[in-house]
């Protein structure tokens, strides 16, 4: 595990304990009916896609065996990478941390072409990787203005909120509110929405649109993530739905893309599955409308200043858990999140990290540190519709159970004295390593249970921390025989 | 064949009626059922809320006290879970060989119940009577733990007298998840809400599912609203008979 105390810029988790957090998301009831239909819909888009293909089964094998031997021989794949990007005329850059990768960039920027004015602007296309890195807001404390381009990633920047959802970051907002910020908030950072501007979407799509080809049309410098990068060739990826991608792609004279070391796959022939499994893992779409691929730079075709950082930020002490490091074969599909029954209820701002949901419950405690977000483990009901959703098979409930030992392990390491729930943890783990204490407190249950149920013979209120429990659910009394007692008397004396 | 009975901590404490429904099923198809005395627990909570070295002991017991059995029957698919894919992963990172070659023996042995009248004494028939109107919860580790597909509908198919009717969405997760319903209680009943949505719109007046710890945390709440819907252990329909319910 890295050191806690001296990681700066990883993931927010500037929100409360996931408990705490999760409390005013369930009270939200617009937000709780957002997510409900976005859930719903894209769970049974996903489940049509993935139905159809024959040997969905071996795609997913496929995809978890490729990205088990990528994080195996990663250094090696990553020399390849840079060596190929480099002799395509790209320039490859390593950054350990977030605070490095955010200098790289913003020095590349300074550099980057086009006069005074147009140096202090960039457009992104959207990535989680440089949202992980808080890479938007170093920019802005060094005189740069970011302007996200994802229609939904532009919807959370202009309403100064944060993304909720690996694809869909603006998930929980709907028509109504997407209409108000536009309204409010696009003429402050460019060309104002229309005055009549209606919720109706191609409106809305048409505002976006408008205020976006402007950024286009004028930004020297884009920054984009990647969805994968071929060792073997050196080309990138990078998969989108609206085309904002594309344009950010292809007509700023100067892009920088920052990726993840886990991006990397071996082989250019790697994307004929990945390109499978993504699409119908994410939107529930058999192809996604844009997959933009370049390698290095093309003379006289794109732009022509190429660079690629590469990012560690705290991978490589993921690699070193030998279950932990499974979760860095994620592909960013969030079929997870959307299956989580978890994830349905509070949506992403509980999980206080750029990475929500099942996935980011196993990947914010591992980059961050599991002190810094002990109660995301616990964020689960173990229910298991991650790991079947996953298309690359990352046994997420198996991460978090083991990221729980560590976090237990963590709060032994800490305190002096062990927390009431270890304590009770240690007392129950003794009296059920013994039938005969066992048999003791089942005959002290049953007479405390006669003594605390009240009508109907059902307990209503539990002390202490079961009281969460109890608040909304009754516990049948202890019976006055147990099964061990029955068995003795029926089957053993008779 | 020897036939040992896993009963499960939570079945022996609080719901005793289904490991007595189970002994009356196995019985009543034939069959002679042990209860090793020495059981407790198969150490799920200790392990699932990271408490690892605390769980040691119960795995080891669970071992010992089960070695020889030709099939251990437990009326719990969250137990045999618990049992078939942590117990060797706990006994492989303690390194001890002699603890991981005893849990390599006991586990291939671990039925769920519906399992083992399915798959090991091929019946669907228990001979069952329950003229009531039900619905069948699949829990969690029913349906993706241990994986017992349609094994729990067509025993209840079977039952006479029943009216078995479908529960929408019923794959999906009731919030329960054990320490999760106390440390995340409100989630927890946010999830909740919705799963007995589900059952009272069928118009049941029996929940079963082959987890009572699920069925704890539904009934809990459907009591609580004085719903008019009860849960019971599946194992307990199948052990019902004329005039018994």
């Amino acid at each position: 595990m890295t050191d806690d105390s001296d990681h700066d810029g990883r993931v927010w988790l500037g929100t409360p304990a996931f408990p705490e957090a999760a409390r005013s998301a369930l009270a939200d009831t617009r937000l709780r009916h957002n997510l409900r239909h976005a859930t719903t819909t894209i769970r049974a888009k996903r489940l049509d896609a993935t139905g159809e293909v024959p040997h969905w089964e071996e795609l997913r094998e496929a995809g978890a065996a490729i990205k088990r031997r990528t994080t195996r021989h990663l250094a090696h794949y990553l020399e390849q990478l840079e060596a190929n990007v480099t002799a395509a005329g790209g320039t490859v850059h390593w950054a350990t941390d977030a605070a490095e990768a955010n200098r790289i960039v913003e020095r590349l920027v300074r550099a980057g072409g086009g006069g005074e004015a147009e140096r202090h602007e960039v457009v992104k296309v959207k990535s989680m990787a440089t949202q992980e890195i808080g890479l938007n807001e170093a920019l802005a404390a060094a005189g740069i203005t970011a302007y996200e381009t994802d229609l939904a990633e532009l919807i959370v920047q202009l309403g100064q909120d944060r993304p909720s959802h690996i694809l869909v970051p603006a998930i929980h907002r709907n028509r109504a509110e997407i209409r108000e910020i536009f309204a409010e908030r696009m003429g402050e950072r460019g060309r104002a929405a229309p005055a009549d501007l209606t919720d109706d979407p191609k409106a809305l799509a048409e505002a976006a649109r408008l205020h976006l080809r402007e950024k286009f049309l004028t930004a020297r410098v884009a920054i984009s993530g990647a969805n994968f990068a071929a060792a073997d060739t050196g080309t990138i990826a990078v998969v989108e739905s609206e085309g904002n991608g594309r344009m950010c792609l292809t007509l700023p004279e100067t892009l920088i893309t920052v990726m993840g070391i886990e991006k990397v796959v071996p082989s250019f022939a790697d994307l004929e599955l990945f390109l499978q499994l993504l699409p119908r893992s994410s939107t529930g779409e058999r192809m996604n409308p844009y997959t933009s691929l370049w390698t290095g730079v093309t003379p006289g075709d794109g732009p022509q200043d190429f660079h690629l950082i590469l990012l560690d930020n705290g991978r490589t002490d993921v690699l070193k858990d030998t279950v932990g490091r499974q979760a860095l074969a994620c592909i960013r599909c969030s079929a997870c999140l959307n299956v989580c029954p978890v994830y349905e209820r509070t949506g992403g701002h509980a999980y206080g990290s750029v990475y929500p949901g099942p996935i980011g419950a196993v990947l914010t405690p591992q980059l961050a540190g599991v002190r810094r977000a002990a109660s995301l483990p616990f964020a689960s009901t173990l229910c298991g519709a991650c790991y079947d959703a996953c298309p690359v098979k990352i046994d997420i409930p198996e991460i978090l159970v083991h990221l729980r030992a560590k976090v237990v392990e963590a709060k032994r390491d800490d305190r002096a004295l062990p927390t009431p729930e270890a304590l009770a943890m240690k007392a129950a783990s003794t009296v059920l390593d013994s039938p005969g204490l066992l048999g003791v407190a089942q005959r002290a249950a049953a007479a405390g249970g006669r003594l605390t149920s009240g009508r109907g013979g059902r307990i209503r209120r539990l002390p202490g921390p079961l009281g969460g429990w109890s608040a909304t659910r009754d516990t049948p009394p202890p019976p006055r025989e147990s099964f061990r007692a029955w068995w003795r008397e029926n089957r053993e004396e008779r | 064949m020897r036939i040992g009975l896993f009963v499960t901590c939570l079945n022996d404490t609080l719901f005793p009626g289904t490991g007595r429904a189970v002994v009356t099923v196995l019985e009543r198809l034939g069959h002679t059922v042990e209860f090793p005395r020495d059981q407790t627990c198969c150490a799920q909570m200790h392990f699932n809320t990271g408490y690892r070295p605390e769980s040691v002991p119960m795995v080891a017991r669970f071992a010992r006290v089960f070695a020889g059995y030709d099939a251990i029957v437990t009326p719990s698919a969250s137990c045999a879970a618990m049992i078939r894919d942590n117990h060797p992963v706990l006994a492989e990172q303690l390194g001890d060989a002699a603890l991981r070659e005893a849990v390599a023996d006991v586990v291939p042995a671990v039925h769920e119940l519906t399992e083992f009248l399915v798959d090991v004494l091929g019946v669907t028939d228990v001979g069952a009577v329950f003229p009531h109107r039900v619905t069948y919860h699949p829990t969690c580790h029913s349906l993706r733990g241990v994986r017992l597909g349609d094994r729990p509908l067509r025993l209840l198919r079977a039952v006479k007298g029943i009216d078995l009717v479908d529960l929408a969405a019923a794959d999906a997760c009731c919030g329960f998840g054990g320490t999760f319903a106390v440390k995340n209680a409100d989630t927890s009943t946010a999830i909740l809400a919705d799963k007995m949505t589900t059952v009272m719109s069928t118009g049941a007046e029996v929940l079963c599912a082959a987890d009572n710890s699920c069925l704890m945390h539904i009934g809990g709440g459907l009591v609580r609203l004085n719903s008019g819907v009860r849960t019971l252990h599946l194992a307990e329909i199948l052990a019902a008979t004329e005039g018994t319910r």
